[in-house]
């Protein structure tokens, strides 16, 4: 394509954050517009990030449009601070914002990027999580048309939402939606809380810290602001349940590790083909296991 | 150790990087690539990443390709990226692509054209036989290629520009009359898509998508999925010049050129508003680089989805919010990795919701 000129070696130097600060803006003023509209999915222009769409481009755009040398951040993916995406998100940020602090204590971060779960212990006023979400839309799984589900959420029309549930109950006798379950927001839009088990969408009901959501390949941002209704979608005789750890006699699993009866669980084979169970939740597993040893 | 307590995933992550390299210099008797051997003998492919990156920057294409181990989908990847990190200076005026330096122009609508048809290098006519002789190419036979093609071929007395092979159906009242362009042009880099969206936003988003999914939808259009029946008016590859403002007179200057790909195609003709003439339709293409099989299938969409945006959609290519929100090469590939990553909080969820099911399907004292 003959292009003659010499390539600018000093590039590959990054700004702090490094979005260009016109898109830092950009995302943060559709941010202050997410929350003024709880639930309300704000489209923006997803910058695309150098790690893969899918894998966390739209909570990492908010996180580094926010992040300033005072925040202490903390990564988890799964629950885990050291799960391999985690620790590539958190070596990028710190690659690209120096001055910024890590943290996997749960209670030192100033803000908190997450996929899939919200860490066990209750979060403050002072701390701001985000969570990494992949489709950002509660009606797709009955209208595949964004132009209609745009017109469905400004009526706050959820019948058909309603309606598959209905039918789950019919068919199996339980509603079928395992993670992402449709929560509605401020008793208007419905959001999808993104593929957070049932577990933690109780902790999103009148949360003391901010939540924002990031989907970067869908381009959009919304909010559940602090003490705000979060309401799971169910019927008035059908109860919201969340994932049962109990064993066939009614037993609840504890953590392998810690001994915990009261967090979420990962289950898998271990070495002996046994089934066994572990806190999801890395940090909060690891600080029981000292206050145990302490006490 | 189980998968699920991943710990050491800096360390696993460190390894793969160093692994990735090791496969690009495992032979230890190779000579690294250099990134101009990619640019010039891998021109194709450098014009792939060019478009689908959305970024006209050959060499770090070429940069790209190299890095990426000739991933496409990773180096187009990669140039996006690299777009994130520099803000919008300005924006262009609209290009005068009648100013371009042709290396190729076609017109299969008409046997002779003003300016004439100009093949240039093409592989249309080539007979797709393996030349082994290029196994073992010897290099001063290849220097010698280039040499012999400028020593023996005559200097044509070509003009400069060539007009364009639709101003002459037009003058002819086939076309509808050239609309002057009234809003903005729609920038996809800086405003997300929310449907309906102007065509001019069709456009960007299809310049930029991946070449084997454009030509996925396109050609489902051809074969039955729709009926826009193309005809090429006209397809050129050249050198653009791009005009940019001066910054303190604000006149035109040539700041560069860019090598782009046009097509326009012409389609069954429609009848307009009431009283109007029923005139041919148009679609159009163009893209950063030598695409021409990517500059075709985005005409022929560019046709199919004016029709679903006036008519609504019949086919799945004209509708502009399937054709559109699935072409972009970085957004689904990213999207297909991603389900590589681990899963086990959403699955745990989901052998909840299905053991909590069964257990209401069996009968009472029946055990798992």
């Amino acid at each position: 394509m003959n292009s003659n000129y010499e390539l600018p070696l000093e590039d590959a130097g990054y700004s702090f954050g490094f979005l260009d600060e016109y898109a830092k803006k950009e995302v943060r003023r559709c941010i202050l517009k997410a929350i003024a509209i709880p639930g309300y999915q704000t489209p923006y222009a997803s910058r695309e990030m150098p790690m893969g769409r899918g894998f966390g481009t739209g909570g990492l755009q908010i996180t580094l449009s926010l992040i300033g040398v005072q925040d202490t951040l903390k990564v988890i993916d799964q629950g885990s601070d050291d799960s391999v995406n985690a620790v590539n998100l958190r070596q990028f940020v710190q690659l690209t914002c120096p001055g910024v602090d890590v943290t996997e204590k749960t209670e030192e971060a100033s803000l908190l990027q997450s996929r899939h779960r919200i860490p066990e212990k209750p979060l403050t006023e002072a701390q701001i999580l985000i969570l990494q979400v992949p489709y950002p839309d509660a009606l797709v799984v009955v209208e595949a048309s964004e132009a209609r589900r745009k017109i469905m959420h400004a009526e706050a029309d959820y019948s058909r939402l309603l309606v598959k549930l209905y039918e789950d109950i019919v068919h199996f006798d339980e509603i079928t939606i395992s993670h992402r379950y449709p929560t509605r927001i401020n008793g208007h839009y419905v959001i999808d809380p993104s593929p957070i088990p049932r577990w933690d969408v109780p902790k999103l009901h009148q949360s003391k810290a901010l939540v924002l959501l990031g989907a970067g390949r869908e381009k959009k941002i919304y909010a559940v602001p602090p003490y705000t209704l979060a309401e799971p979608l169910v019927f008035d005789d059908i109860a919201f349940r969340v994932e049962d750890f109990r064993d066939a006699t009614g037993v609840r699993h504890a953590c392998r590790c810690c001994g915990s009866t009261v967090s979420f669980l990962d289950e898998f084979s271990n070495d002996q083909g046994m089934v066994a169970y572990q806190c999801s939740d890395s940090a909060y597993c690891e600080e029981q296991q000292q206050t145990g040893r302490a006490a | 150790m189980s998968y699920v307590a991943i710990k050491g995933g800096k360390a696993a992550i460190d390894g793969a990087a160093a692994a990735t390299d090791y496969m690009r210099c495992m032979n230890a008797v190779d000579e690294p690539i250099k990134l101009s051997v990619i640019e010039d003998q891998l021109r194709l492919l450098t014009s792939r990443i060019v478009s689908e990156g959305g970024l006209y920057h050959p060499k770090l294409a070429a940069l790209a390709l190299k890095q990426f181990q000739g991933d496409t989908l990773e180096a187009a990847f990669a140039l996006r990226a690299y777009r994130s990190t520099k803000p919008r200076l300005l924006e262009t005026p609209l290009q005068d692509t009648s100013k371009m330096r042709c290396i190729r122009r076609i017109s299969s609508a008409f046997k002779d054209i003003p300016g004439g048809q100009m093949l240039g290098a093409t592989f249309d006519y080539a007979l797709r036989l393996l030349r082994l002789d290029l196994a073992n190419e010897d290099p001063a036979a290849f220097r010698e290629v280039a040499k012999n093609f400028l020593s023996n071929t005559p200097e044509a007395d070509l003009p400069d520009s060539f007009p364009k092979v639709l101003d002459a159906l037009r003058a002819e009242g086939l076309l509808p009359p050239l609309g002057l362009m009234r809003e903005q042009a729609f920038d996809i880099t800086r405003d997300p898509l929310v449907f309906p969206v102007p065509r001019s936003a069709a456009l960007a988003t299809m310049a930029r998508a991946e070449t084997g999914s454009l030509l996925a939808m396109a050609y489902s259009n051809m074969r039955g999925y729709g009926d826009v029946h193309p005809t090429v008016a006209e397809l050129r590859v050249g050198y653009l010049p791009v005009m940019l403002p001066h910054p303190v007179t604000g006149e035109l200057m040539e700041a560069g050129e860019v090598l782009i790909t046009e097509c326009e195609v012409v389609a069954m003709y429609e009848s307009g508003n009431a009283g109007d003439m029923p005139v041919f339709t148009l679609g159009y293409g163009a893209c950063f680089g030598h695409n021409e099989v990517k500059a075709i299938s985005m005409a022929i969409l560019d046709r199919a989805l004016q029709k679903g945006m006036r008519d609504g959609p019949d086919n799945p290519s004209e509708d502009p919010e399937f054709v559109l929100l699935h072409v972009d090469g970085v957004d689904s590939m990213g999207f297909a990795s991603h389900y590589k990553m681990p899963h086990y909080v959403t699955f745990q969820s989901d052998m909840d919701r299905l053991r909590t099911t069964q257990g209401k399907v069996r009968k009472p004292g029946e055990t798992a």
